[in-house]
């Protein structure tokens, strides 16, 4: 016999007329080997169809089931529930807009942020079909690579003080994804390009750097290596352009 | 309907993975005005899973040296076992090159050569020579004469889904998630778009277009156990299949991949087998060798699982506390620490997440299970849908018919990007050519049988059937009766068991509500749907009298290529309880049907 766990989960449809917000309790027999995604489809499905969360690939790969898990956030899909007391809450990743219950709106906070860092490669060279591809290091790629490996999950954002408080800071995931551009030899875009981008307070200067993030990702992405090495090199381009006497913001 | 919840665009994608995004992008550059529509965020797309890589014949790592587009074709035609498309296949293979390139142009860090002597686990041992040095690399793949499997790491489908997606938000192609298609607008001939329903808030919308687009990818959630993302339902296919006038290609072609982690069933990507994983039994013997002597565990997927459930079956499984069912092992052991963490991380990470097991020193408990829908919406070579003008397929949803009766590892991905080029680009010129006039009493109509739809499912009208056991009772069936070895005798009580579903699923009714963005309402919309999918596979098998590529009879063993060198076009006419079957001949131009060099045709000695 597994134990009785205990889910309290944060329950509110913001379209049902008059639905408050509220905690609700689901009992359940854990079983060896259970994750909160077999958990929370058991609670849908036999208990309460209503029940509103978001699965899509169950391997903790496509980054859409972050939520508050026992108070931090995580994947619920890569949570096992032995992990956790048998009385534990769940409750929707803060900072994104609420669909409903556990569902957050991430996709559209994380739209905003690749059109706003402008988030692809700027070349000036045109693809030529019949041509080879441009030459790279092997180790090039592989540190290209380590920063690509976001997935979007938003829980580095819901641990974040400042994105807290700023709905426009673009959180570390934002600056590890310029970071990301920044190291890549085929995006031409010079410093003050990417100043201009996220030289202020909404970017890499409104992060305070107590680092709430760092160990909150499930692709174990060095955060704080990242951040510090754009913080660096846009604090440089910043200087510069003063010295130019660029006035800057 | 009001209009706020009417869009009217030049093209309309449905879907938001690699094959709907890379089809978008082309429509977009010709300067058509393009919306997509998806279930999920495009970078949560099911394409994202993809670890192992695409095939393309760079020819750079040593071990693909001398490769070229006809190599890929050949391997590419005998890995369909004689049933693809080899006019699509020879057009593929040409231009896949050229695709992996551009990719590289956007941004995808490809893993590249570099120069110097390597052993690897497998025991090759091979020379990257100085003139390849930081060209992209490949690895071995199950089914190939050459390394021609592009990748990064093992995150190959993200990197290329993310990079793809930064075109489009450069693009500005709006995107509306959590928007799903239910139905097609059509009069039978032309199709003008469909209906969607909001997942934020459950209101329907409709979408006007002169061209529709379906890239929805595959439906692998109509078995209880597959390697699909849960969103994998098979909802663009069922759509197109509800017109009546549109077939579905060649649904018995399912591929089962080799392995699967029980108990969730995630996949272990191919490319440890292909960097020299080996399948171990219950006694620790590597069985493979014993029955494919030639390409052991890397002969064609469906090769390797029949293999598999075979060895099983002869008393060879192991029992252990990951599964209820019997299953073998991969073992990656050898390939050492370094290795593994590093080129293989991602299954690393799954092993250690979901099992525990670190397979730098731990086996990993692996079963054949459900992977890959070769068969789709049935298209033409400029992936133009047949039976309806307008419409559109592309990637795992559809039947372009690059993949016959068994997809090679890597021929997907590539698959997706290259058709949303090639068909995008027809897209692109067809759509420049149309005006359309929409008759906006025929839309009305099909909203309003959406709205009853959803009225009866609330009401109970129909019925009080619960949608969740209907959808498991199918996907239990599903693996009961139409898996990797099958029988005319369990087909058949396989389809009367879907028959049964499928009344079942027209007498759904909710038990709750269904207001607002109601998930037991998505369901209970998309069951009558899956079931009709579900039938096409299984009567298409029944009917299937031979052994082809994946589809294996026990009753029929041999490949018939005197009647069956056939695709099975699979209709549903209304008020029906079964699909009509019909066939086309499957022409070989190029390369006529012959041995693959691996498989039962050509057997080495007997397992022990
Ligand atoms: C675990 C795993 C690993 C794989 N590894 C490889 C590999 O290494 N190499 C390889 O070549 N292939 C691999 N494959 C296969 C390959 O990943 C897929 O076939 C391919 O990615 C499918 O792409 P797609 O664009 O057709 O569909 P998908 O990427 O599945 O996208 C489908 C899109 O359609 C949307 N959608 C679906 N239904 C609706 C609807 N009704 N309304 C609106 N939108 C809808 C979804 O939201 C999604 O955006 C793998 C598959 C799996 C399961
Ligand atoms: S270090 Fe910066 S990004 Fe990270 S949590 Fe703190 S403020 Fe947010
Ligand atoms: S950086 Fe990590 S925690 Fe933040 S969104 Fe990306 S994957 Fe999630
Ligand atoms: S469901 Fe994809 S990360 Fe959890």
């Amino acid at each position: 016999m597994g134990r009785k766990l205990t889910i309290s989960c944060f329950r509110f449809n913001p379209n049902i007329p008059g639905d408050k917000p509220r905690m609700q309790d689901y009992e359940l027999e854990e079983y060896e080997g259970m994750t909160l995604f077999v958990a929370l489809n058991d609670i849908r499905e036999k208990l309460d169809p209503t029940l509103m969360f978001d699965f899509v690939c169950r391997a903790a790969i496509c980054g859409s089931c972050a939520m508050l898990i026992h108070g931090r956030p995580r994947l619920a899909c890569k949570t096992m529930t032995r992990t956790l007391p048998s009385k534990f809450t769940v409750m929707p990743l803060p900072v994104f807009k609420l669909i409903g219950d556990l569902s957050v709106d991430t996709g559209t906070w994380f739209r905003d942020l690749q059109v706003r860092a402008e988030a692809w490669i700027h070349t000036n060279k045109k693809f030529d079909f019949n041509a080879l591809e441009v030459r790279m290091e092997n180790e090039t790629a592989e540190k290209i690579y380590d920063p690509e490996q976001c997935i979007e999950c938003g829980c580095c954002v819901a641990n974040c003080i400042t994105a807290n408080i700023r709905p426009d800071f673009i959180g570390s995931t934002g600056i590890n994804r310029v970071y990301r551009f920044l190291i890549d030899p085929r995006d031409e875009r010079s410093d003050a390009d990417y100043y201009d981008v996220i030289g202020n307070e909404d970017g890499t200067f409104g992060c305070v750097g107590l680092m709430a993030c760092d160990d909150m990702c499930p692709k174990e992405i060095p955060l704080q290596e990242n951040l510090a090495y754009v913080r660096r090199k846009m604090a440089a381009a910043g200087l510069k352009l003063k010295f130019q006497g660029v006035k800057i913001s | 309907m009001s209009a706020k919840n009417t869009h009217i665009s030049d093209v309309l994608v449905i879907g938001a993975g690699l094959a709907a995004e890379r089809s978008a992008i082309e429509c977009a550059s010709a300067g058509l005005n393009v919306i997509i529509l998806s279930l999920v965020p495009p970078r949560r797309s099911h394409s994202t899973a993809a670890q192992g890589g695409m095939q393309a014949s760079l020819a750079n790592v040593a071990m693909g040296k001398g490769d070229s587009p006809e190599i890929h074709f050949a391997d590419t035609v005998k890995g369909s076992d004689w049933g693809c498309d080899q006019e699509v296949a020879k057009m593929f293979c040409e231009t896949v090159p050229s695709m992996i390139r551009q990719l590289d142009y956007w941004g995808v860090p490809w893993n590249r050569v570099t120069a110097g002597k390597k052993k690897y686990a497998s025991g090759i041992e091979t020379e990257d020579t100085k003139d390849k040095e930081g060209l992209i690399t490949a690895r071995d793949f199950g089914g190939v004469a050459k390394w021609r499997c592009c990748y990064t790491s093992d995150g190959t489908g993200h990197t290329v889904q993310f990079v793809v997606d930064t075109q489009v938000c450069k693009l500005g192609i709006p995107v509306h998630d959590r928007m799903e298609a239910i139905a097609l607008i059509h009069d039978g001939e032309t199709c003008f778009g469909c209906v969607a329903r909001n997942l934020r808030n459950g209101e329907l919308n409709v979408y006007l277009a002169k061209s529709t687009i379906i890239g929805t990818g595959g439906a692998g959630r109509i078995y209880a156990a597959s390697t699909n993302a849960v969103i994998n339902e098979g909802t663009g296919g069922a759509i197109a299949l509800a017109t009546g006038v549109v077939p579905l290609g060649n649904m018995e072609a399912i591929q089962f991949h080799p392995t699967g982690m029980p108990p969730v069933y995630i996949l272990m990507t191919e490319g440890a087998r292909g960097d020299g994983g080996y399948l171990l039994d219950k006694n620790m013997h590597r069985f493979m060798p014993d029955y494919e002597p030639k390409k052991k565990e890397l002969a064609s997927r469906d090769v390797v699982s029949r293999r598999m459930v075979q060895h099983i079956r002869a008393g060879y499984g192991v029992t252990s506390k990951y599964s209820t069912q019997q299953h073998l092992w991969l073992d990656i052991r050898h390939l050492g620490r370094q290795w593994v963490w590093k080129n293989l991380r991602e299954i690393a990470t799954i092993a250690t997440n979901f099992n525990g097991i670190d397979p730098a020193k731990e086996l990993v408990p692996v079963i054949p299970t459900q992977h890959y829908t070769m068969g789709g919406i049935r298209t033409n070579k400029d992936g133009a849908v047949y039976g309806l003008q307008g419409l559109f397929a592309m990637g795992e949803a559809a039947c372009w018919d690059l993949h016959g009766f068994n997809r090679l590892g890597g021929n997907s991905l590539a698959e997706t990007v290259t058709a949303g080029f090639i068909c995008g680009k027809q897209v692109a010129k067809y759509t420049l050519g149309q005006t359309r006039n929409f008759n906006m009493k025929m839309v009305d109509g099909f909203v309003k049988k959406e709205e009853e739809r959803i009225k009866n499912l609330i009401s109970g009208k129909n019925g009080r059937e619960n949608a969740y056991e209907i959808r498991d009772a199918m996907g239990t069936a599903m693996m009961d009766h139409v898996h990797i070895f099958r029988t005319g005798k369990s087909l058949e009580q396989g389809v009367a068991k879907l028959q049964e579903l499928y009344k079942r699923s027209l007498k759904i009714g909710l038990h709750s509500s269904g207001q607002g963005a109601n998930p037991e309402l998505a369901q209970a919309l998309r069951m009558p749907g899956m079931v009709r999918t579900a039938l096409c596979v299984a009567y298409g098998a029944l009917m299937r009298t031979e052994s082809r590529g994946s589809h294996f009879r026990e009753d029929y063993p041999k490949r018939d290529d005197v009647n069956w060198l056939t695709r099975t076009l699979a209709y549903w006419k209304e008020g029906a309880d079964l699909p009509t079957l019909n066939y086309e001949p499957v022409a070989c131009p190029i390369l006529p049907p012959g041995d693959r060099g691996y498989g039962e045709a050509s057997a080495g000695p007997k397992g022990k």
